[in-house]
């Protein structure tokens, strides 16, 4: 399981995608999502009302808690925050509060915030063949020396764009659009 | 498979990340409406297409979605520098100078 506080596992029927001795794929529980674009003044102030900093450094992100700032471009981030409820539905009071208090706090800097709850979901990869398995689809060396714990960096997983988050040494998260997780999915499971 | 570099990102990823965007360094004419068709023509669909390094523009759309700039060998295909969109086109002559020796 991922070394965050962030991601738990579906509790949903179907939930989980692959399960094999050396490699597991589970489908996260709902999280509220917001997707944030400013200059560095925004980000500051976002980063302060959101709970976690915004990450400056590119491919980093800012776990807090249940809050996670994910960098995907030098002026765009993917901010993610669980209630602490596992439940089956997206968190929307949660998202509301969160996109409220960010909008407040940034005022009249110019930014963009949006919320992209629904837009996401999150796909747990586990195992010592965790790497393998998204090789087979992601054109990244995933070795530790190259792509670290807790870098994130979004790129192409075959056809479908995703973001890709080292959360441990064995253990990956894949947030990809939600029309794209049957594809994501099924090339999981057949990989 | 061809690894490009992003100068936002600071890492080399697979060029099917990246798309292109043309020729870099072309001004849009400060005042289009003083332009008569030739001149537009000329601003539009004129390049300087050579055989050698030309400097253009790429973005990372799978990645950090940034455009950058890049010099690269149309001949073999060689990405000689990346740098940032804003910042000041190398010297290609000096560049293609290195690259001979």
């Amino acid at each position: 399981m991922p070394d965050t506080a962030l991601y738990a596992p579906a509790t949903t029927q179907g939930a989980s995608v692959v399960s094999r001795p050396d490699v597991t794929v589970t489908r996260a529980a709902p999280l509220a999502r917001l997707a944030f674009r400013g200059d560095a003044t925004a980000a500051g102030k976002a980063g302060a009302a959101f709970g976690a900093s915004l990450p400056m450094a590119p491919l980093a992100a800012n776990p807090v808690g249940q809050r996670a700032a994910l960098w995907l471009g030098p002026d765009e981030w993917l901010l993610l925050a669980a209630s602490g409820t596992v439940g089956e539905e997206v968190p929307w009071a949660l998202a509301r509060t969160l996109c409220d208090e960010i909008a407040t706090a940034v005022g009249t800097h110019p930014h963009a915030l949006v919320d992209v709850s629904e837009r996401n979901v999150a796909l747990i990869v586990s195992g010592p063949r965790a790497a393998a398995l998204l090789n087979t689809q992601v054109f990244l060396d995933l070795d530790e020396g190259a792509f670290p714990v807790g870098q994130v960096t979004r790129t192409l997983f075959t056809k479908a764009e995703i973001v890709l988050w080292r959360t441990g040494p064995d253990t990956f998260v894949v947030e990809c659009w939600r029309s794209f997780a049957p594809y994501v999915e099924g090339l999981l499971a057949n990989g | 498979m061809l690894l490009i570099s992003c100068p936002w990102c600071r890492v080399e990823r697979p060029e099917i990340e990246f798309r292109y965007g043309g020729e870099a360094h072309i001004d849009r004419p400060a005042q289009p409406a003083d332009l008569d068709d030739h001149q537009w023509a000329e601003f539009l669909y004129m390049r300087s297409n050579p055989k050698g390094l030309l400097a253009e523009r790429w973005r990372h759309v799978h990645g950090c979605g940034r455009f950058f700039n890049a010099v690269r060998h149309t001949v073999s295909d060689r990405f000689v520098c990346v740098y940032k969109t804003g910042e000041k086109c190398p010297d290609l002559e000096a560049l293609a100078r290195e690259g001979a020796q």
